[in-house]
C-alpha cells in the first residue's frame, strides 16, 4: 500500500481538463436537481445522490475507452454519466418514462447502458465486483486490452462478492480495477464502526494486489491514481484495489433524515471539500483554464439538465403491454 | 450416427462441440480442469466426477478453474455473458445456490429486463442435482422449483442421454441465463446419442409412452422410475401416458393438457418437496386450465417435506419409487368418476 505524492495537473491537455469539469458539474447539477425535484413528490421510488463524489467518478472514467466497463452501485448516476450515458435519457429512466435509458424498466438503481459500458447501477450491495471479473475475463480470453472497474462502498467492500471477487481477480490475473468510495458510511453505519476505521485498500495486501488510499475529493490525486492502475491492468499488469476517501453531500437516499451526522458536518464538507471548487481553483492557478471557460460549461450543462428534466416529465409512460417484454413470459 | 453412449459422455461431447464450434464459449467451476496450480496434471479431475475431462488439454486457456467462491465466478459468468462470452460455469452440487443466488436472480436473470432489452445474458449454469447416493442433505436437493419461480431463467433438467447433449447444446446458444440440472443418478445411464451436434427447442415437451388412462407428468430421474411403475400397471390393465417435460421453464403445458384432456386423470412424479415444488405447480395449472376434463382430483408424487436423509434405509424411504409412483397411478384410476 502507498499513498500519493502530492498530485500535479501533470500532462492533462485543455481539453481533457474541459472534458472532466463538464463531467463533474453535470453529475453535480444533476443530483442538485434531483434533489430538489424528488422533494416535490414527483419521482417514484428511491434515489440516492452522488453529490460530493464526483472526482471519483470522472477521475477514473477519464481514462477509460467507450469498449471498457463499469459496474456501479446504488448511488450510480455519476458512474453513469462519467462513462458516457445520455444525460437526458437517464434523467427519463429515473421519472419511470419509455424514453428512459432502460424504457422505464430499472430506474435510478438499475441504470444502464451496455452500448456505453456501463454494467448498471446496482440494488444489492456488493452485486457488481463478481461482474467485473466476468468483464475481465472476457477482455483476457478474446485478447482484447479492455479493462473493467467495479466501483464499490466501504459498505460493499464488507460484502463477500467483493473479497471473493479481489481474489478471483487476482488468482485469474484479470484487468479489473477494483474502486472503494468510502464515504465514511454503509448506510447509516460509520464505517469508523463497521470497518473499525482501518483503510479498505490494506485488503489488498491479503489478496496479492496493490492497494492504493486517495483523496476522493480530489480531481488530480485520483485521476493519477487510476491513471496507473488501468494502465497496468490494460497491459496485462492485473488487478488493483483503489480507496478513495470521500463523504456524501446527501444522505443515502433521499428522504434520509442524516441525524447519524456530526453537527454541521455537511455544511463544512460543502465549504472546505468542494471538488468542483478545488478543481477550478487548480486549474485557474496552473494557468491552464480560466474563468471563462468554467462558466461556459457552467451555463451549458444548466441548460442540458433543464432540457432533461422538461422533456423527463413530458416524455410518455411507457404503455402497459411493456410489462411482458424482454423476458421469457409464456408458462 | 447414434450409438450409445452415457449421460455423462453426452454432456461431455456436447460441452467440446460447441466450444469447437464457437470460440467464445468457456467453461469454469471449482475442478473442472481439476488441478490448474498443482505439481501433478493440470487437468487431473476433469470436474469433481470427471465430466469436463479431457476438455482442459482440447481447448487451452477456455476451461478454467476457480477458487471455491461460488459467488465471485458465477457472478463472473453473468458479466463475461453480458460482455461477449458463453460462460458455462459448474456449480458443483445445485446445493451450493445458497452461497450464490444474487448473483444469479438478482443479478443474471434480471439483466435483460431490468435494462431495457439491452443486454443479453447468455450463460449456463450447470449443476448436479438429486438424491440416491447416500450424500445427506447439503448434497442431494432438487432445488429447480427454485430456479423455476424466477423470471428470466430458463430451466432443464433432462432424463437421457441423447435429452442431456440436445439440451446442452441448446442451453450454450440461448441468449438468456439457463439452469441445466445433472442428476447424479443418471452419470452412468447409457443411451441412443447421435454424434452430430443438434439441439432440442425448450418447451417441448417428450411423451415417453403412451396410454389412455393416466397422465403421468415426471421429471428427471422420475421419468425411469415412473416408466417402470408404468410397466407394473400394463399386467393390471392402467394405461399410463409419462410426460417428461423436460424443460421447467419454459413448460410445455400444451401437451400435458392436451394428454388430460383424453385421459383425465393427472398424477406429476417430482422429487423435488412438496411445498411450492414443480408438481404443486402442474397440479395447479391442470386444475386451473383443465377442470372440467378431470375425472378425479389429481396427486402428487414426492418426498416429504423433509430434509434428504442420510442413512440408507432413511433415504430409500425419502426418494419416491416406483411402488408408491404405481400406488398414486391405481388410486387415481381407481378413484370414482367425478359426478
Amino acid at each position: 500500500m502507498s499513498v500519493t505524492a502530492p498530485p500535479r495537473v501533470g500532462d492533462l491537455t485543455k481539453e481533457q481538463l474541459l472534458e472532466a469539469y463538464r463531467a463533474m458539474r453535470t453529475i453535480r447539477e444533476f443530483e442538485e436537481r434531483l434533489h430538489r425535484e424528488f422533494a416535490t413528490g414527483e419521482i417514484p421510488g428511491f434515489v440516492h445522490l452522488y453529490a460530493g463524489e464526483e472526482a471519483i467518478a470522472a477521475g477514473i472514467c477519464a481514462h477509460l475507452r467507450p469498449d471498457d466497463y463499469v459496474a456501479s452501485t446504488h448511488r450510480g448516476h455519476g458512474h453513469a454519466i462519467a462513462k458516457g450515458c445520455d444525460v437526458k435519457a437517464m434523467m427519463a429512466e429515473i421519472y419511470g418514462k419509455q424514453t428512459g435509458l432502460c424504457h422505464g424498466k430499472g430506474g435510478s438503481m438499475h441504470i444502464a447502458d451496455l452500448d456505453k459500458g456501463m454494467l448498471g447501477a446496482n440494488g444489492i450491495v456488493g452485486g457488481g465486483p463478481p461482474l467485473v471479473c466476468g468483464v475481465g475475463l472476457t477482455a483476457k480470453v478474446k485478447q482484447t486490452d479492455q479493462v473493467a472497474i467495479s466501483f464499490t462502498g466501504d459498505g460493499g467492500s464488507n460484502q463477500g462478492t467483493f473479497l471473493e471477487s479481489l481474489n478471483l481477480a487476482a488468482a485469474w490475473h484479470l484487468p479489473c480495477v477494483f474502486v472503494v468510495e468510502n464515504n465514511g458510511y454503509a448506510e447509516s453505519t460509520s464505517s469508523n464502526f463497521h470497518q473499525s476505521g482501518i483503510d479498505v485498500a490494506k485488503r489488498g495486501d491479503g489478496f496479492g494486489l496493490p492497494g492504493v488510499v486517495v483523496d476522493g475529493f480530489d480531481f488530480f490525486a485520483v485521476h493519477e491514481v487510476a491513471g496507473a492502475a488501468i494502465a497496468r491492468a490494460r497491459s496485462g499488469g492485473g488487478p488493483t484495489l483503489i480507496e478513495c476517501k470521500v463523504n456524501r453531500y446527501y444522505g443515502h437516499f433521499e428522504g434520509d433524515q442524516q441525524t447519524y451526522r456530526g453537527p454541521h458536518e455537511v455544511e463544512d464538507l460543502r465549504a472546505k471539500r468542494d471538488c468542483l471548487d478545488a478543481f477550478a481553483r487548480r486549474v485557474q492557478e496552473m494557468g491552464m483554464l480560466d474563468a471563462v471557460d468554467l462558466a461556459a460549461i457552467d451555463r451549458d450543462v444548466a441548460a442540458l439538465i433543464e432540457e432533461a428534466v422538461v422533456a423527463a416529465k413530458a416524455a410518455p409512460n411507457p404503455t402497459v403491454a411493456d410489462v411482458l417484454t424482454d423476458v421469457y413470459v409464456a408458462y | 450416427m447414434a450409438r450409445r453412449i452415457t449421460f455423462q459422455q453426452a454432456i461431455n461431447e456436447a460441452l467440446a462441440q460447441e466450444m469447437e464450434r464457437d470460440e467464445t464459449v468457456v467453461i469454469f467451476g471449482e475442478d473442472v480442469a481439476g488441478g490448474m496450480g498443482a505439481p501433478g496434471e493440470d487437468d487431473a479431475w476433469g470436474g469433481v466426477l470427471g465430466v469436463t475431462k479431457g476438455l482442459y488439454a482440447k481447448f487451452p486457456g477456455r476451461v478454467i478453474d476457480t477458487p471455491i467462491s461460488e459467488s465471485a465466478y458465477v457472478g463472473a459468468a453473468a458479466g463475461a455473458a453480458a460482455s461477449g462470452l458463453r460462460p458455462v460455469a459448474e456449480l458443483m452440487f445445485v446445493d451450493f445456490m445458497g452461497v450464490c443466488l444474487d448473483q444469479i436472480f438478482n443479478q443474471a436473470a434480471k439483466f435483460r429486463y431490468m435494462f431495457g432489452g439491452k443486454a443479453v445474458t447468455p450463460m449456463v449454469i450447470r449443476t448436479m442435482f438429486g438424491a440416491g447416493i447416500r450424500a445427506a442433505s447439503q448434497h442431494s436437493q432438487a432445488l429447480y422449483p427454485i430456479f423455476t419461480h424466477i423470471p428470466g431463467l430458463k430451466v432443464v433438467v433432462p432424463a437421457t442421454p441423447y435429452d442431456a447433449k440436445g439440451l446442452l447444446i441448446q442451453s450454450i446458444r440461448d441468449e438468456d441465463p439457463v439452469i441445466f440440472l445433472e442428476h447424479k443418478m443418471l452419470y452412468a445411464m447409457e443411451g441412443d446419442v447421435p454424434e452430430e451436434p443438434y439441439a432440442i427447442p425448450f418447451g417441448e415437451a417428450e411423451v415417453v409412452r403412451e396410454g389412455s388412462d393416466v397422465t403421468v407428468v415426471a421429471i428427471g430421474r422420475m421419468v425411469h422410475l415412473a416408466a417402470q411403475a408404468a410397466a407394473e400397471l400394463d399386467g393390471a390393465g392402467i394405461g399410463c401416458e409419462i410426460i417428461d417435460p423436460r424443460t421447467t421453464s419454459p413448460l410445455d403445458t400444451e401437451t400435458i393438457l392436451e394428454s388430460v384432456e383424453h385421459t383425465g386423470r393427472l398424477v406429476v412424479v417430482d422429487e423435488a418437496n412438496p411445498r411450492c415444488g414443480m408438481a404443486a405447480d402442474i397440479v395447479a395449472m391442470v386444475s386451473q386450465e383443465a377442470f372440467g376434463n378431470l375425472k378425479a382430483a389429481p396427486r402428487m408424487v414426492t418426498p416429504p417435506h423433509t430434509p434428504v436423509p442420510f442413512s440408507p434405509v432413511l433415504e430409500d424411504a425419502y426418494v419416491p419409487g416406483p411402488d408408491a409412483i404405481a400406488e398414486a397411478i391405481r388410486a387415481t384410476a381407481g378413484a370414482a368418476t367425478r359426478a
